[in-house]
């Protein structure tokens, strides 16, 4: 056996790693990663990294010794250009070609680009990698006023950590609500209450059309209005990285099409992570989800498979947010939810929304509420009594007997 | 550097090195010890690196945080020995701990 092949060094392929280690496979591993770094954890850039509380070695998937102590061809700084199926090898920047037996595919996903007029000024930061968390937070020892382009999970994040340091910061959504694609009406009011109470400006239903400024810049133009901010944050989105997996002729939609074993329509090649369009059997659909929790899953269940196993991935999703003190876990998909039960205390900032559909459990989003998160998961599709849901005094462990 | 000596449910023991201030978590994930998922890398987020030390040692570990004891109240095998190992950084007064590793991470 020539080997194991991964491309992108991201959460999924560190994983992959260790999962192929664990799993007893000694041949040889090879991981090819554009970032000059280990693969590291993602999550933390936009709130403990970006706030300088922990730094990169706490960041690391596995410490960086890990690759070189199991014998893992850690290749970093290095672009994988092409997979020839045929020849079954993977090309990259440099000019070599490495073999492999089986292929995995965990390319991520990019920040969507804004593409308007002022938008190459300096002073204007995507934010999905160490470099580009490390050169916010020297604009940020400087700057006095951060706008944030786009009201998803990054941009609130961020501006959780922007406020606690001091800086003003305005939050531009186009739709009428942040997290609109993400979460409900109420939660949204909520998140926009709790910023709003901490000093954040956000507009809503403002879509930006350009930027000013002499070299840096000094502006954000909303059409007729001009908001003022030498520091600007653009979060809205992101694409997979499906275009080499294209280029090889892998069946693509949006994302790189997998079954439920994680593998592509090339029986020697696979896909974990942000790239994938994976079915789940548990929600009964096909889903490309933008979350650790599955890169590792399908991470591990890839590593099986590719080791001849037959290991089906079937995981309920969750999700998780910190902004300020709150801490956000989610399980499942609240817009799958017909009804919604609320337990706690809203403005203690201490409560979880159940969401049931057709009295089955299908979410939670639980505001420093670990336990109605742990809960959810272990419940997720069961049938339960709302009215227990609601009352803060029941019990809910005795749900799980 | 301390040392920790991890015990999967099936009776396999491992006997690792950790850093001073390093989780017992991590001490498991970077030296391949399995039974501990630790999805979330380590912020109390989900509850999947629970592991159970023995009393003896239970004095010398930081105390349980109101998040922490959230995380563990919802898990099936909790014992009064249930700890999530995220929360546990390793210094030498724990040299030679050991952590006792659950069937299932939920």
């Amino acid at each position: 056996m020539s080997g194991i092949v991964v491309i992108g060094a991201g959460q999924a392929a560190g994983q992959a790693a260790a999962s192929l280690r664990q799993e007893g496979f000694e041949g040889d591993i090879t991981i090819i990663g554009d970032e000059a770094q280990a693969p590291y954890q993602r999550p933390p850039l936009s709130k403990a990294y970006l706030s300088g509380e922990v730094g990169l070695d706490r960041v690391l998937v596995r410490p960086e010794k890990f690759y070189s102590d199991k014998n893992i061809d850690l290749r970093s700084s290095t672009r994988a250009e092409k997979i020839d199926r045929t020849a079954k090898t993977v090309s990259v920047s440099g000019g070599d070609t490495i073999s492999y037996d089986k292929l995995l595919i965990s390319t991520g996903s990019r920040p969507r680009i804004l593409n308007i007029e002022g938008s190459d000024l300096k002073g204007i930061h995507y934010l999905r990698t160490v470099d580009d968390v490390d050169g916010i937070r020297e604009a940020m020892t400087t700057a006095k006023s951060l706008c944030i382009v786009g009201g998803g999970y990054i941009g609130l994040e961020v501006a959780a950590v922007a406020r606690s340091s001091g800086l003003n910061v305005t939050v531009l959504e186009m739709e009428e609500r942040i997290l609109q694609r993400v979460t409900t009406p109420d939660m949204s009011e909520f998140y926009h209450q709790l910023h709003a109470g901490r000093g954040v400006d956000i507009r809503v239903n403002t879509m930006v059309s350009g930027f000013e400024g002499e070299g840096s810049v000094s502006a954000v133009l909303c059409g007729a209005e001009t908001i003022a901010a030498d520091l600007v944050i653009v979060g809205i989105g992101i694409i997979p990285n499906i275009e080499l997996a294209e280029a090889a002729g892998l069946h693509c939609e949006n994302g790189i099409v997998v079954d439920d074993h994680c593998q592509t329509s090339d029986p020697d090649i696979y896909a974990a992570g942000d790239c994938t369009l994976h079915p789940n059997p548990i929600l009964g659909r096909q889903l490309r989800l933008e979350s650790v929790p599955n890169a590792m899953e399908q991470a591990r269940t890839a590593s099986a498979n590719m080791l001849g196993g037959d290991k089906t991935y079937a995981a309920v999703p969750w999700f998780w947010s910190d902004q300020y003190e709150l801490k956000l876990q989610m399980v499942g998909f609240s817009a799958d939810g017909n009804s919604a039960v609320l337990r706690g205390d809203k403005s203690a900032n201490e409560f979880a929304v159940f969401y049931l559909n057709d009295g089955k459990v299908v979410a939670v989003d639980a505001v420093n509420s670990p336990k109605e998160f742990m809960v959810a998961k272990q419940l997720y599709g069961k049938t339960v009594n709302a009215a227990d849901l609601a009352n803060s005094e029941f019990e809910l462990k005795s749900l799980l007997k | 550097m301390p040392q920790v000596k991890f015990i999967e449910f099936n009776g396999k023991e491992h006997i690792v090195d950790a850093n001073n201030g390093e989780s017992i978590m991590t001490a498991a994930t970077a030296n391949l010890v399995p039974g501990i998922d630790a999805d979330c890398g380590g912020e109390c987020s989900c509850a999947t690196c629970h592991v159970l030390i023995d009393a003896t040692w239970q004095p010398k570990l930081p105390a349980l945080s109101e998040s922490e004891n959230s995380m563990l109240d919802l898990n099936p095998d909790r014992t009064e020995e249930s700890r999530l190992s995220c929360q546990i950084p390793m210094a030498e007064d724990l040299d030679g701990i050991v952590v006792n590793l659950p069937e299932f991470q939920y």
